[in-house]
């Protein structure tokens, strides 16, 4: 029982590099030299320095998803070691495997303070010092945390930290303190372009700039989150069975965007004055506003719920769509503003969808009116 | 004899009755080889579980239907022991991993690290992978889905995630962005009266035009409910004539006696009777957010324009309470006092403070 993974997974891995077909792009095109690494300028820059004088502070990755933190330890780590140094010398833990004070205290506790082996004739730097990836490491428990603080400092000689997270407030301070600290950014739109391009024109994958500009636009800088939207979009473009182009709205429907009709119709009925202006009002009349509100309102929001749209994500459009309104003025924005963050923060506790929307609705109506 | 639900479950990606186009993308990516993770989302009823069997079908033929049901031990770092019911068959394993609680984490990590480390022996396979299914995916905890996040991209070669989620709202970002999604929406009124009119024709008897548009209305766009609901009318009364009335479930009916009840005086000994009604409601495991929703829908219906708003802000106020407390009574209650309170300020015309303006 406890064996039998073992083999299997050494026989996985050197598979999982064979398959190119089914390897997920964001695997496939994942830096392999730090300097691949896009619009970092600032971290790459530092990292280079390290790999030149083959030493290396700990080091805390921080940022937003999908803006490299785990690429470019691994890429970094490649490059010290080269490949064959690489499985003795880097312990990649991340939140699959357990992680517990226990794994804290055993596991990386005697990977550390294990001396590695000195290396000859490489051509790698192969620094001798190993390295620990702990990826998300947001998701450790303050337990764990503080069992790593002594063991950082004791064995520092031989082996060095990487801590991976998205948010650096949940990493305890006397760690953070331990660690150089790197921010990642979100990406900028030219770069996310040029990677998207030249992974679109590698895959032979006939892509619009307009569609480009969607996946951008959906992805919010995350670029894992756009690489995978244009595989699935290329995937579903290639298999169907009239090869087309991959429109925008594709793009939009595999990111789960709520289509924009949708939520103009929905802000229209929360009495929000959409952009065509008066005569667009006269039309729906006496419905949206006035005594049928109530009714009006709940009716919208079990027709979006029936169609199986998330409230999260609507929630976010609507709040793009109110902010960004011509005519509204401040103190109604500000009104609304107010109302979408406890809709938001009751969601986030586990509120109910349907109640949840229908009382955002319902109070923006009222704030509106 | 199964239920029609079941006995009727279209099993291909051709019987499916509606969304023609989402049941072409399916049939496309299950022939492209290149299959990716995938997350359904959609109300209940919606024919998630459906389509998602009929992909598995399209994948690896009609094997996929002969299944097992394993029950397996897992245990916890605690030594906690843990008993979890797995749905397998040669090619797929379903889990639902919220049946475990807080230790959910536990089992997709165990099932999955599994899955994904033994490889397909048989080069005559269909596919080299195997799917794992995750039932209720929104229910699983931050943990559990942190647990998710890089083993879907570190296994690819050998397993394939489904995901099956109410709502994409309360999963993290990280797994959206790995999985397809696939929205599933509720089937309009014409497409449940033409999936209705099929289960009649083929049970060999009328389905009258009345009838139909009546179930429809009453299921609320809740395909499975539709076809229970049409069954068991058929019990009742085997010519389905005009004058039928769709039984309310029993529990329905007990949440419009409560909110009669809560309409009808507003006083210390009726909020008495109705505690009474709502922990016999609670002790029937009808899930309390369901008792709150029906109840204040009725109310709704009955109150006048001006509370209905107020009413509502009420229930969602106390539902979330509800969630991040852990007596659910305490809430309900309190949701109660409130509304009765509101109820009489309105009746007797006193003002209240806007509680809106925070």
């Amino acid at each position: 029982m406890f064996l039998k993974p073992q083999p299997a997974k050494a026989a996985a891995a050197p598979k999982h590099t064979i398959d190119p077909q089914t390897q997920p792009w964001v695997e496939k095109y994942r830096p392999k030299t730090i300097d691949d690494i896009s619009a970092q300028e600032h971290t790459v820059e530092v990292l280079r320095k390290t790999l030149v004088s083959a030493n290396l502070p700990h080091m805390l990755f921080y940022g937003p998803p999908g803006t490299g933190k785990t690429s470019t330890i691994l890429a970094l780590s490649r490059q010290l070691f080269g490949p064959e140094h690489f499985r003795t010398r880097v312990l990649e833990l991340n939140a699959s495997d357990e992680r517990g004070i226990s794994i804290v205290r055993e596991k990386i506790k005697t990977f550390a303070r294990q001396t590695p082996r000195a290396t000859s004739g490489s051509e790698y730097p192969c620094p001798p010092y190993k390295i620990i990836i702990l990826d998300e490491a947001d998701s450790m428990t303050q337990d764990a945390q503080a069992a790593l603080r002594r063991i950082m400092e004791t064995y520092a000689r031989i082996t060095r930290f990487c801590l991976v997270c998205n948010y650096v407030t949940r990493i305890i301070e006397p760690l953070a303190s331990r660690c150089s600290k790197f921010r990642f950014q979100p990406l900028d739109i030219a770069s996310t372009r040029f990677r998207l391009e030249h992974i679109a024109s590698s895959e032979n994958v006939p892509i619009s700039p307009e569609a480009i500009a969607a996946l951008i636009a959906t992805s919010e800088g995350d670029l894992r989150r756009s690489i995978t939207y244009l595989q699935s979009a290329a995937r579903l473009s290639a298999s169907a069975t009239s090869p087309a182009p991959i429109t925008p709205r594709e793009i939009q429907e595999i990111a789960g965007v709520v289509p924009d009709v949708v939520v103009s119709s929905f802000a229209a009925t929360l009495g929000v004055d959409m952009d065509h202006g008066m005569d667009m009002d006269l039309d729906d009349g006496p419905a949206s506003k006035g005594s049928k509100g109530f009714d009006h309102v709940r009716g919208k929001v079990q027709e979006v719920m029936k169609d199986g749209y998330s409230a999260a994500q609507l929630l976010s459009q609507l709040h793009d769509l109110i902010m960004l309104h011509p005519t509204l003025t401040s103190r109604q924005k500000s009104r609304c503003a107010l109302i979408l963050a406890e809709v938001d923060k009751s969601l986030s506790d586990g509120g109910d969808e349907e109640l949840q929307l229908l009382e955002l609705g319902l109070r923006i109506h009222k704030a509106l009116k | 004899m199964s239920l029609w639900v079941d006995q009727y479950r279209p099993r291909t990606l051709d019987d499916l009755h509606y969304h023609p186009e989402l049941s072409a993308r399916l049939r496309s990516l299950a022939a492209s080889g290149d299959f990716p993770h995938m997350l359904f989302y959609g109300p209940s009823g919606a024919g998630k579980k459906t389509r998602i069997a009929c992909t598995l079908r399209e994948l690896f033929g009609p094997g996929v239907e002969k299944l097992k049901i394993d029950q397996r031990v897992f245990m916890t770092p605690s030594k906690r022991k843990l008993d979890v019911n797995i749905v397998q068959s040669n090619f797929h394993i379903e889990i639902t991993p919220s049946d475990v609680g807080i230790y959910d984490r536990v089992v997709i990590q165990e099932i999955l690290k599994e899955i994904a480390q033994t490889q397909q022996v048989d080069l005559s396979a269909k596919q080299r992978f195997k799917v794992v299914i995750i039932n209720e995916a929104d229910s699983l905890s931050r943990d559990a889905q942190a647990a998710l996040r890089r083993t879907m991209e570190k296994y690819m070669s050998n397993m394939r995630v489904i995901l099956c989620a109410n709502s994409t709202s309360k999963l993290i970002a990280p797994i959206k962005s790995r999985c397809l999604l696939i929205r599933v929406a509720a089937p309009s009124p014409e497409e449940m009266g033409v999936a209705l009119a099929r289960v009649a024709k083929k049970e060999k008897f009328d389905l009258p035009d009345e009838a139909a548009t009546q179930i429809v209305s009453d299921a609320a766009g809740n395909l499975r409910k539709a076809i229970l609901i049409l069954e068991a009318l058929k019990m009742q009364s085997p010519d389905l004539t005009s004058n039928i009335s769709v039984a309310k479930p029993d529990w329905e009916t007990y949440c419009i006696k409560v909110a009669d009840l809560i309409l009808q005086e507003q006083s210390a000994q009726r909020v008495m009777l109705v505690r009474g009604k709502l922990y016999e409601l609670l002790s029937h495991c009808i899930p309390p957010t369901t008792i709150l929703k029906t109840i204040a829908s009725h109310l709704v219906d009955r109150v006048d324009e001006s509370l209905k708003a107020d009413i509502m802000h009420w229930a969602a106020f106390y539902e979330v309470r509800m969630c991040t407390g852990s007596k659910k009574i305490f809430h309900l209650e309190a949701w109660v006092v409130k509304v009765m309170s509101l109820y009489k300020h309105f009746f007797y015309g006193i003002d209240m403070p806007d509680d809106f303006e925070i």
